[in-house]
């Protein structure tokens, strides 16, 4: 009761509790701007240019979490399947606006599969799905060398000799997307006070985030939060409880896919080996440096966390090179935070559910309290 | 008598059946395809002694890393995904010994020595952390795993390591990402009592080190303590009951796995003739998951003879298939096999459903 007292210092306190890790990124933000000795337009312009890169992959996280299977590490299968796509296409040489089309509509088919068997395997492991994607990621990438570097060429025809190894089979370590770069981002393109906006690209992310909004209120939708909210009973309430864990899995496999597209059309090259090994940490980072949870991620979390992940991302060398005269203690710098922010979000979660599993009772009469304060 | 016989037969074809499901199916495939490796392996023309050298040689390297993972999967603390946390502490301990001037093989006994203490600091920080956070260990630990590489990756950049051997020659600051021990510890344990027959070489000093670890692994496991964990890997509820302080005992097989990463990373750098800093250790916890779990250990169960069969299954696989395979079809994908293979085991490991909860 006597906490009542005060409500407005528990509110803030409460407030950046549950924002602790933005705030800590807007604090370190604001220390290495001045240090960086960027100008505006050009900060602005890179953070334009990533948040077109990197959003949609970024969405497609958002629906797993809702059916409560966690941060999807397997979202790097879908872009496997998207690369794999792209180097038919380049191999085609349909290039521009036709090549990301049938990039994206070729890389559906390969993202629903791996995604079906991401699911599959991650129903039999209830409880540690998070852990076990992240394996599935690693042993998909083995999988995807095998297919890359030794059947393309040999078994699947691979047409052109620049796409090709010299040895007659495999696919060379960087394939060539100069003739499909940004080709997407250049449509409709506006340029503000000498800061390009790619309008498409947005676009397409905001009608994803429309999309994603109309979903969450569809019957599979409602059915994936129930999934999430407890699993026994929304079994009991008739749902299809593998199914829908499946579902989740496939529909953010595809959406990674398509994303993938989106990001290497900006890119304009494509390292073909280790294109997908990194991009799965960086986008979960993100999205969790936008004050998502395990259990919980919004819309409003991915542009956030887009916005600040990747303002850091610039300014961190350059801050690392002034202050010790060496650029690459940046570099391992932001990789360290990309890594602290999962690990500390991770932690945050899983004490948050012991608390949770150990004080239900407890936690019902603090929320009666609270009623009643209120 | 027909019949009995008859029946008798379909005990044996059961106990048979019993057995290979003990044994599990992807290791009898490994084991399987191990053992064909070796058949073919003189057809072509690969040296089939030195083969075997280089199997025993990477054994004795791996073997101790592969260690580190048995008291934590004993208390229930899952795989130990958080192997780079001792690997670091062992780094520490490499580099500090070497920049204090120690040679020799007192360097490595140095670098035990200075590497325990980081070891006992950084095993009861991450005990504690994986106290707080039961049940999702496996998760968490990789991040911190990677998270404590990560910062080491500045630290080498930034601690005032002076030693040319190891620092950058220029600037004079930062250690290099990769440096040989010959002249300190290089081959201090393989060399010691080395049985040389030619085409075979035996690194018996190293096998007799992990030897030695290992019984002082079993004999822990069998005292008072031992078995504790043991029950509290196995049924915590029921360890609590019979008054076992449960945080404890798991923040001391934390602090046991850490060290033996530290100890394990130095017989390994001993052997391989260089230290590896910087990102290297990311890539050192699967391949020792992996290596258990195809030793038939499984996320709550594991014992010494898991790590044996293991490292040697592994290791075998990731030496003979690059030989064996450009021998007879010209075609290395030994790479691509061993993550393959690796990743699938723990991924058969994690999806089992006997396991699926706990």
């Amino acid at each position: 009761m006597n906490t009542n007292n005060k409500p407005a210092s528990r509110k803030l306190l409460g407030f950046l509790g549950n924002n602790a890790v933005p705030i800590m990124f807007i604090l370190i933000i604001v220390i290495c701007l001045p240090m960086s000795g960027f100008s505006t337009t050009f900060l602005l312009n890179e953070i334009v240019t990533r948040l077109s890169r990197n959003a949609f992959l970024i969405l497609s996280l958002l629906i797993p979490i809702m059916a409560g299977m966690g941060l999807n590490f397997g979202m790097t299968l879908g872009a496997m399947a998207a690369e794999i796509a792209l180097i038919f296409t380049s191999d085609w040489q349909i290039w521009g606006i036709p090549g990301i089309v049938l990039a994206m509509i070729m890389s559906i088919p390969i993202s629903a599969v791996l995604g079906l068997v991401c699911g599959k395997l991650l129903n039999a492991a209830k409880g540690r799905e998070m852990i076990t994607s992240y394996i599935i990621s690693f042993f998909m990438n083995g999988v995807y060398q095998l297919v890359v570097l030794y059947m393309m060429g040999s078994i699947i025809p691979i047409i052109h000799n620049n796409i090709k190894l010299p040895r007659g089979y495999g696919v060379r370590a960087s394939v060539d997307l100069t003739r499909i770069r940004k080709s997407l981002d250049n449509v409709l393109a506006v340029n503000i006070a000498g800061v390009k906006i790619p309008v498409m690209t947005l676009l397409i992310i905001a009608a994803m985030c429309l999309i994603i909004v109309w979903f969450r209120r569809t019957k599979l939708g409602q059915d994936m939060r129930a999934v999430g909210q407890d699993m026994e009973v929304a079994r009991a309430s008739g749902i299809d409880v593998e199914r829908t864990r499946i579902i989740s899995i496939v529909i953010s496999t595809v959406l990674a896919g398509l994303g993938m597209v989106i990001y290497l059309q900006n890119m304009g090259d494509m390292a073909t080996y280790s294109s997908h090994s990194q991009i799965g940490m960086f986008c979960i980072a993100a999205l969790l440096v936008g004050g998502a949870s395990v259990d919980r991620a919004s819309i409003g979390n991915v542009f956030l966390g887009v916005i600040l992940f990747h303002t850091m991302f610039i300014l961190a060398p350059r801050a690392g090179a002034v202050i010790t005269g060496n650029e690459v203690i940046g570099e391992y710098f932001r990789v360290f935070v990309s890594y602290g922010v999962i690990t500390v979000a991770l932690v945050m979660y899983e004490t948050k559910k012991r608390r949770a599993k150990a004080g239900m009772g407890a936690q019902l009469e603090a929320a009666q309290r609270e009623e009643e304060g209120r | 008598m027909s019949e009995y016989v008859r029946e008798n037969e379909r005990t044996l074809a059961d106990r048979v059946r019993h057995t290979l499901k003990n044994f599990g199916l992807p290791r009898l495939i490994i084991a399987a395809f191990l053992l064909l490796m070796f058949i073919v392996a003189p057809f072509t023309g690969v040296n089939f002694w030195g083969q075997i050298t280089n199997v025993l040689n990477r054994f004795s390297w791996n073997a101790v890393l592969v260690l580190a993972m048995v008291p934590m999967v004993h208390s229930g603390c899952g795989l130990n995904f958080g192997l780079p946390v001792g690997i670091i502490a062992g780094l520490l301990g490499a580099t500090l010994s070497i920049e204090w001037g120690f040679a020799g093989p007192l360097s490595f006994v140095m670098a035990i020595v200075i590497a325990t203490p980081f070891a006992l600091i950084f095993g009861v920080a991450y005990g504690w952390l994986l106290n707080k956070i039961k049940g999702g260990e496996m998760m968490i630990a990789t991040y911190v795993g990677f998270s404590v590489v990560s910062f080491f990756c500045m630290m080498w950049l930034v601690l005032p390591y002076k030693k040319p051997d190891m620092a950058w020659g220029f600037e004079g600051t930062g250690l290099r990402t990769t440096f040989p021990v010959d002249k300190y510890y290089g081959g201090v344990l393989s060399n010691f009592l080395r049985i040389d027959l030619g085409r075979l070489v035996i690194p018996t000093g190293a096998l007799l080190f992990f030897a030695l670890l290992a019984v002082m692994i079993w004999a822990f496991l069998h005292t008072k303590t031992g078995t504790a964990m043991t029950a509290v890997g196995s049924n915590p509820t029921f360890a609590r009951a019979a008054g076992i302080n449960v945080d404890r005992i798991r923040m001391l097989s934390v602090v046991m796995s850490t060290w033996l990463a530290a100890v394990g990373i130095l017989v390994y750098e001993q052997g391989f003739g260089f230290v590896q800093l910087y990102n290297a250790p990311f890539n050192m916890a699967l391949p020792a998951v992996s290596a258990i779990l195809i030793g038939g250990a499984t996320a709550n169960k594991a014992s010494i003879t898991n790590v044996i069969i293991g490292t040697i299954l592994f290791q075998g696989m990731v030496t003979m298939t690059p030989t064996v395979m450009n021998g007879l079809i010209n075609l290395d994908i030994s790479e691509v096999l061993r993550v393959v293979v690796s990743n699938g085991m723990i991924l058969y490991a994690l999806t089992r459903r006997t396991e699926a909860t706990r």
